[in-house]
This record gives C-alpha cells, structure tokens and sequence, in this order.
C-alpha cells in the first residue's frame, strides 16, 4: 500500500481528530460539554450500530437493551457489590456478550420485518425485566450510581470525561474503519448485497452476521457502562424502546455504511432536542417530522446524500 | 473514504459546534439580566404526572407574573426558566444539570414527582443551590440534606392520616395496592412501616405499574384475601383511576381509600361516578369553602383559588397549590435574605415560621425541610363529585 | 377458583379485541404493500382522543363518534399519501423508520391539540356490571365484543363481496398482475390505511370508557397489536383476529396466575416464541422467496 493511499485511508480519523481537538474551544459551559460527551457515548454505539445495520444489511429495534444491561450491570455490581468499576464493566461487557451471543443464532435466521420485531420483543422484555426487578435494579425510578475510577483515580468533571470520551470514539472509529477493510467487512459487504451468493460465495453468512452482531451489543455495552458512572444514574427508560429507535435513527439519519455518518448522525440527534427546547409543545411532532422528512428525501442518509451531491467536485472513480 | 467525505465530516464538526454553542450561550433561555431573581423549574407537564406537573407549571407562571406586576422582591423582578422532563428522572436530572450551568438559575423549583426529584438532589447539594422540591415521598427530606426542601405532605402523614381513620372505624384488615415506582411505591414501604403503629393489618399487598390500562387481576386477589375490610391504594395519574374503575366493575364495596396523589378534580372527572365514597387526605385547598372562618389558611386558599380560576377557567387542584407554596416560600425568604447569594437563600428557606401556605402552615428548621404536620392535612370524601371535608 | 378464571378470560377476551383490530389494521396495510405500519397505535389513540374533544365541545356521542372516526380515516389517508407513498421502493429499514417517524408526529401533533392529560369517556350503556357464575362483566365489555364482531363480519363482506375490496385482494397477491388487469394500486395503497385506520379509531373508541386514552396510549397498543398480527400471520386477516384474541388471553392469564408485573412482557414473548419456532404464525401460508 503506498504512503499516499494510507494517507487517504486515515484522513477521515485525522480530521475527527481534530474536529475533537478543536471543539472544546467552541464549548462555553459545562452543560455543553454534557451534550457533547453525551452525543460521543451515542456515536460509539451508533458506530457498532452501524457495522449490523449499514453494513450487514441486518436491523435492531433493541440495541438500547444491551446498553441498558452494560449500564445496570456496571450500577449494581458497583452500588451494591462494591465491585470495582473497571470490573464491573468488564463483567458486564462478557455478560452482554454471552447473551448476544445466545440470542444471535436463531433471531439473526430471520430477515426484514421479523428480525426487526424479535429484536424489537428482546429489547423490551430485557427493559421491562430491568423495571420489575426493583430488588436488584431501583425499578423505574432507576439507580444512582457513582464515579468511574480505575487504579485509584477517579474520573470525574466534564472536561476529564470529554477527553475519555473523545479518545474512545477516536479508537472505536478506527477499529470499525479496519473491519469494514477487513476480509471480515468484505464479507460483510457481500452478505448485504445478498445472503444467498454470499452463501454460494464460500462466506459463513451465519457466523459473520452473529460476530457483527455480538460485536455491536458489546460495543453497547461497554458505553453503557461508561455512561452510568458518568450520569451518575440510570433509568430502564434508557433500554426501552424509543430509545432503541433513536439509535436506529441516527445510524440511518447520519448515513448507512458509513461510519462517519453514523457519528454525525449521533451528533446532530443529540443536540437537536436540546435546541428544540426552545420549541417546548411542538419538540415531539418536529422530531417525528425530522425522521419522516429525512428518511424520504435523504433515504441514504445525510453524509451519503451530501457526498453524492453533483456540485461538489468528485473524485474520480477508481 | 475520500478527503472530500472528510471535509464534509469537518464542516459537519463546524456546524455542531456552532449548533452546540448557540445552546450553551444561552441564546435561547430568557435574557440574563443582573437585578433578577432567576428561578429553575422542571416539570412534568407531559407524560404520566402530568395531572401535577401542568398545574404546577401554569401557577409558577400565573404568581410570578402577579408578583413582578407589583415590583418584584426589593425591586428585583422575577426570572422563570421551564423545562418539561416529561416525568423522565434522567431527562430532569439533564435538564437541571442546564438551569444551574447555562441558565445560571438562583433556585430550583421542581420536580414534580418522587422520581425526578431524587435525580436532580445530587446535583443541587453538588452545586449548593437552594431546591424546594414539589413531590411527595419522604424520603427526599429524610435524611435531611442541607439544601433540598419541599412542599408537599409525605406519603408517611398520608399513610398515617388514612390508618388513623381506618382505626377509627374500627376496619383493622386492609388490602393494599400500589404503583410498582416513584411516589406508589415508597408509599407501600412507608404504609408497610407505621401500620403497626395503629394496629393495622395488611393483609394483601399487589402492584401494578403506571400504564397498566387494567387491574381486576391484582383486585380479584385482594377480593379473595379473606378478612379484607377496606382498600387502600397508593399512586399518582392514571393508575389510581384504573383501580376505581376496576374496582366498581369488580363490585367491590369495602371502604375505599386512596393518597393524595389523587386530589385533584381531574381524577373526579376521570372516574366519574366511581370515585363516589372515596376517602383520602388533602390539602386545605381542595375544601377552601368549607373550612372555619378562623383557619389561617381559609384566605390564602380562596384567593388563589380565584386568581387560577379566572386565568384558567378551572380549578386550582392540590399540585398547583404545591409549586405556589414553593414559589411564595421562596420569595419571602428572598426578601429576607436581601439578594439571591444562595446560602443566605437556604438559610433564610430554613428559617421559615409559620408561613400560611395552600398545603397547610410551614416551619422549617435544620431537622425538618417538610414543615407540615398531621394537622393540616384534612380527610375529605368524594360526595356528588365534589370533596367534601370530614375533620 | 373458576370465577378467577372466568374473571381473567372476560378481560383477556375484552382487550384481545382490540389487540385483534390493531393486528387486523396491520395485516391489511401489509398485504396492500408490504410495509408494517407503526403508526397504527396512534391511529387508535387519535380515534379515541377526537371523540372525546368532540363530545367536550358538546356534540352528542353518536356525532362525535361519527366525526372522529372519519377524521382517523383522513389521517390514515395522509398518512399513505405524505409518507408512505413517497418513499415507494425504499429499504424495509428506511420504511420502518418512515412509519416509527409518523407515529412520533403524530403523537406529538396529539398533544400539542388535545393537551397531555388523561380523558375517559362515558360507558355507552351504564356501569353496572353483569355477574356471570362469580365473575362481573361490564356492559361496555359486550360493546367492544359486539363491534369487533360487526367489524370483522363488514370486512369479510367487504373483501369478499365488494368489487373493491376483491381488487385490494388482488393487489395483495399480486401486484403487477392486478396492474395489468386493470386496478388503480396507488388507490389500493391509500385506501388500505384508510381502513386500517378505521379499523383503529373504532377500537380505540368502544375501549376509551373502560381503559382511559392520552396521547401515549397508542405505543403499546401498537405494539401489541403487531404481535397478534405476527401470531396469526402476517398478512392472514383470520390470523390477525385470533392472534389478538390469544395475545389478550395470555396477558391476562398470566397476570393473574403468573405475575402482574411482566404481564406485558407477555405479547413480546409470544412473539419471540412465534418468530423463532413458527414465523409463519398460526395460520400463515408458506413463502418463497426468490433470490
């Protein structure tokens, strides 16, 4: 590979890079630096996301749940245990591995519509588990948890969590972008295209498509881990269905194979409740406006769309 | 990946953050004017506590702008900054993370329920800002914590005021039912704690979550727990009105009782003819024409009830005199302390004697953030949908 | 402990029916082009929401029935024609997100309309209670039975008798042939959420006086109903009624006898169930899929 291709390779990340970098400069407040460390909690999830929907070809109307269970994990092992953090996110990501794991085989057999509603059927079982369970997990008024420390630091602030965060998302990136490039992605590829050549192909569709998927819950997980001890608490409305569709929708919002688009996606989705605020009533019917409106005019979604936008120079097909 | 997507990614980066600073600066909260008292409010004015968050969030508005008509406090004027949390405790805790940082408010006023409330505490004491909180469950001032108060009666003095009169009807065996979260709940493990104490029974004990359309399960094994003499239930919104309805088409005629979660006249509306004979506690505002001429409260009470009803065109329910309480509390010990330095704010909210509320007549002290007792909580019955006061 | 039993089966039976509407709601707009509709909770949520308001402004019950329902009906229309017909040919995830989009804007226009509290309606013939061997039954129980049957029997006539509704049949099976013998499938389209939507308000409506309404009454209802549409097969009307007939037993039997907490987890474990063991459902035909 030459130096010039590799360069193109990684300009992508250079540039998130610094974007991130730079972005604090922008920040006034720690409110905003909230919004943002949430946006790289939701764009690290939506990136796995990304790699089962954009990629794959499948669909999940329940990543919220593995989220939620990574989260309540890391809260319970942590409040009532007295688990160290870093442990409990450990044992939750394995916990939420095995489970995916268990779970991918027969539901990944389905396609389309069916694979969206069994999807759709675990995630809300896992979060009406997460609310009955009250003993173990607060219920729906959820439980309070406190900060993340490893080694004896603890991490703790805005602009500490802001660096973690901006980091994390960096490595996530990167690692998806080396899969997608990968014999693995390759055959993910194909498997999108269509399962039956990919499966005359030589490719175990099967097993590619639960790697993808264990992957992406694991992803889910360890974010929400993460996020726990930074919120300082968690809800099972964090694992619930709307949840699980606003994911969906930043994936789809931002671009459909393209991780980069699943970062903005995440991005702008997470501030835009916050700027339609101001809007008060109207905030729930703009946002379904938003996912209509996109959906039918920018059905690739947002970066997709842009990058095929016939005045801006191209660059010649390879 | 070509170095065009990456730009694209780059102005997208741009953007953002524009995007992000135009909300960080406070662009669009209300003006920061210095001479202003800025109160922080999030309220559940949709989603299911939206019986209490509505009211709440329309009397806030309604007093504030009385008071600035006449001047403000010490010629500052009054400063109100709303978020709906929809009843969502991680929604409110986000959004009371933006009134102390971005909308930079002096006070907070919220949350409407249990759930929300517990989600914002830490960050007040974090921040050392004065919360007057508009929810019911004791535990929000038990343990005390230095800066957080509230305004409604517990669901301890309800519990405590139902058994009372159960006792003295000589019903000892009761059937309880109750939501499975926030303000239900801890009233189960409250009711569960001091029935002893008034020899109560609890003889049945079933749950039902907050969107449960139906509950003749959970009734109809109250209904086949022998010896069962009365029902009491415990919960806010749509739940409770659930249970009555159930409990009329079950034919269930023991003594019905309920918490004052549900005294409002939105809940008379929403089960109609079945709530007749319900008994729960309520504030002095619910029966503002039927109390003695002496009560301190009775004017209180009756003016509020007016200015709200010529505003609004319905009734001020119990939950609006709650965040009117607050609000009021809040302003005179703002004129008290002399400016908005939050500690002296505190002190002085701790400070608070005799102050003549909706809810009942609050004093404060460093062991107590409630400051009501038993006595101002009154027992009212349903009668000809209407309440109608019983002590 | 049969008057229990019996207690459980009568609310099962009750809900069920309108679980089987929703489904029923489903299969159509499935059949009449392969979308799932997730809006069709709120198709329910905004018949019952307008009846209401109507007969707050005073109208008589009958009226304010009448008028919500075609109301509903017009949504479900603009529905088809704004967002669904636009994006013919989109992916099923884009179509999913499509109708979860419209289902969030529609429920956001109902709050902004009707407001964010709860509202009942009056049952429509008294609230005494039928006693049937030791368990009650409201009259307004029977109503919901009583339309979900009318409904259905309008429907078997509809599609089996009427011209138009045999097209929609048509369509179903198979869309260029219909095209070729002549029937307008855009028209087919529309007047399938139409339907649909119908079929919605008018359970939403006969439930309201026994379960309340709000904006957020549709998601589950939704849902639920989705899951007896899967149960009975997808697209199979027979299937969407006894699906939803079983989802509304199941849920309440097992709150009753099993826990009254994961009593709704009861409609999405079925489904799981059915889509893992038998995801043709009860009465689904076998497929086949070209590659």
């Amino acid at each position: 590979m030459t130096g010039k291709r590799r360069l193109e390779r990684h300009s992508g990340e250079a540039v998130l890079a610094l974007v991130l970098l730079a972005l604090p400069l922008l920040l006034p407040n720690a409110y905003a630096y909230d919004i943002a460390v949430n946006a790289g909690f939701n764009a690290m999830v939506c990136v796995g996301l990304n790699l089962l929907i954009g990629y794959a070809g499948q669909i999940s109307l329940g990543h919220a749940a593995f989220f939620g269970l990574g989260a309540y994990a890391s809260g319970i092992l942590t409040t009532r245990y007295g688990w160290p953090p870093l442990a409990a996110l450990v044992c939750g990501a394995a916990g939420v591995g095995l489970l995916s794991w268990l779970l991918a085989r027969p539901v990944l057999r389905l396609r389309g519509h069916f694979l969206a509603m069994a999807t759709l059927g675990i995630g809300i079982i896992i979060s009406i588990a997460l609310n009955t369970e009250s003993w173990l997990t607060g219920g729906s008024d959820g439980l309070m948890v406190g900060d993340f420390s490893v080694l004896g630091r603890t991490l703790s602030g805005d602009r500490a969590w802001y660096a973690v965060v901006a980091v994390l998302l960096l490595v996530t990136v990167s690692m998806s972008r080396n899969l997608i490039d990968s014999p693995v992605g390759r055959a993910l590829r194909a498997l999108h295209g269509s399962e039956v050549a990919a499966e005359v192909a030589g490719i175990d569709t099967a097993r590619c498509k639960v790697l993808v998927f264990v992957l992406s819950a694991v992803l889910a997980s360890i974010v929400g881990s993460l996020f726990v001890h930074y919120a300082g608490m968690i809800t099972p409305a964090r694992a619930g269905f709307m949840r699980s569709i606003e994911l969906v929708t930043m994936v789809v919002f931002g671009g459909m194979a393209s991780t980069y688009g699943a970062v903005i996606g995440a991005a702008i989705l997470t501030a835009l409740p916050q700027l339609l605020t101001a809007f008060e009533d109207y905030e729930t019917m703009i946002f379904g406006a938003i996912m209509v409106g996109t959906m039918i005019f920018m059905p690739r979604g947002l970066l997709v769309t842009l990058a095929g936008c016939r005045w801006l120079p191209r660059r010649p097909a390879p | 990946m070509s170095v065009l997507s990456s730009a694209v990614t780059a102005a997208f980066g741009g953007v953002l953050a524009v995007l992000l600073s135009f909300t960080g600066s406070g662009a669009l909260a209300s003006g920061a004017v210095a001479e202003t008292i800025k109160i922080g409010s999030f309220l559940s004015v949709t989603g299911g506590a939206s019986f209490l968050g509505d009211p709440e969030k329309k009397t806030l508005e309604l007093e504030i702008a009385a008071i600035n008509r006449q001047g403000g406090i010490n010629g500052r004027l009054l400063d109100l900054v709303v978020y709906d949390d929809g009843g969502a405790a991680d929604k409110a805790a986000s959004f009371v993370k933006r009134l102390i940082e971005s909308d930079q408010v002096d006070v907070l006023v919220g949350g409407s329920t249990t759930a929300t409330t517990m989600a914002a505490v830490p960050l007040a004491e974090k921040a050392g800002i004065p919360l007057v909180s508009l929810a019911g469950a004791v535990v929000i001032v038990e343990p005390v914590k230095t800066w957080v108060f509230k305004t409604p009666h517990t669901d301890r003095l309800a519990a405590e005021k139902i058994f009372e009169d159960l006792r003295k009807r000589g019903l000892l065996k009761i059937g309880l039912i109750s939501e499975d979260a926030g303000f239900g709940k801890s009233g189960h493990d409250q009711s569960l704690l001091v029935a002893r104490n008034f020899g109560i029974e609890i003889a049945a004990d079933e749950v039902y979550s907050a969107k449960d359309p139906d509950t003749t399960a959970q009734l109809t094994k109250i209904r086949n727990t022998p010896g069962v003499a009365a029902l009491f239930n415990f919960g806010f919104g749509q739940g409770p009105a659930v249970v009555t309805r159930n409990v009329r088409q079950l034919g269930l005629t023991v003594p019905f009782y309920q918490s004052h979660g549900v005294a409002s006249k939105a809940f008379i509306a929403l089960v109609g003819a079945a709530g007749e004979g319900i008994r729960l506690p309520a504030s002095a505002l619910a029966v503002a024409g039927q109390l003695p001429d002496g009560d301190p409260q009775k004017p209180v009470v009756l003016r509020f009830q007016q200015a709200y009803a010529e505003a609004y065109k319905t009734e001020a329910s119990t939950f609006a005199g709650y965040a009117y309480d607050a609000l009021h509390m809040v302003v005179e010990a703002a004129g008290r302390a002399g400016g908005v330095d939050k500690a002296k704010l505190r002190d002085e909210l701790e400070r608070t004697k005799n102050f003549v509320g909706t809810t009942g007549v609050f004093t404060m002290s460093p062991s107590d953030h409630m400051g009501l007792s038993l006595s101002s909580f009154h027992l009212v019955e349903i009668k000809n949908g209407d309440w109608v006061l019983l002590d | 402990m049969s008057s229990a039993f019996l207690q459980y089966l009568f609310s099962g039976l009750t809900i069920g029916s309108i679980y089987a509407l929703a489904g029923l709601g489903f299969s159509i707009i499935y059949n009449a082009s392969h979308v799932i509709n997730f809006a069709q909770g709120e198709f329910i949520m905004i018949g019952a929401m307008a009846t209401v308001s109507l007969t707050g402004l005073g109208l008589p019950l009958a009226a304010a029935i009448a008028l919500a329902v075609a109301a509903t009906v017009l949504v479900g229309a603009a529905v088809a024609r704004f967002a669904i017909m636009p994006a013919r040919g989109a992916s099923p995830v884009t179509l999913i997100i499509i109708t979860i989009g419209t289902s969030v804007f529609l429920r956001g226009a109902a709050q902004v309309l009707w407001g964010k509290g709860y509202h009942a309606l009056p049952s429509f013939s008294g609230d005494t209670p039928f006693v049937v061997m030791g368990a009650t039954l409201l009259p307004q129980s029977l109503w919901v039975l009583g339309t979900t049957l009318a409904v259905i029997a309008g429907l078997g006539w509809f599609f089996g008798r009427t011209l138009y509704g045999k097209a929609m049949l048509a369509t179903s099976c198979n869309r260029l042939a219909a095209q070729l013998v002549g029937i307008r499938v855009s028209g087919v389209l529309l007047a399938a959420f139409a339907l649909a939507a119908l079929l919605g308000a008018v359970g939403g409506i006969v439930m309201t006086p026994i379960t309340f309404t709000s904006s957020e009454a549709g998601i589950m209802l939704g849902l639920k109903g989705f899951s007896a549409a899967v149960l009975g097969g997808l697209g199979n009307g027979a299937g969407a009624i006894l699906g939803g007939l079983i989802v509304g037993v199941a849920e309440a039997m097992s709150a009753g006898y099993l826990s009254s907490a994961y009593k709704e987890a009861t409609a999405f474990a079925i489904i799981l169930f059915v889509l893992l063991f038998m995801p043709r459902g009860l009465l689904g035909q076998p497929g086949s899929e070209r590659v």
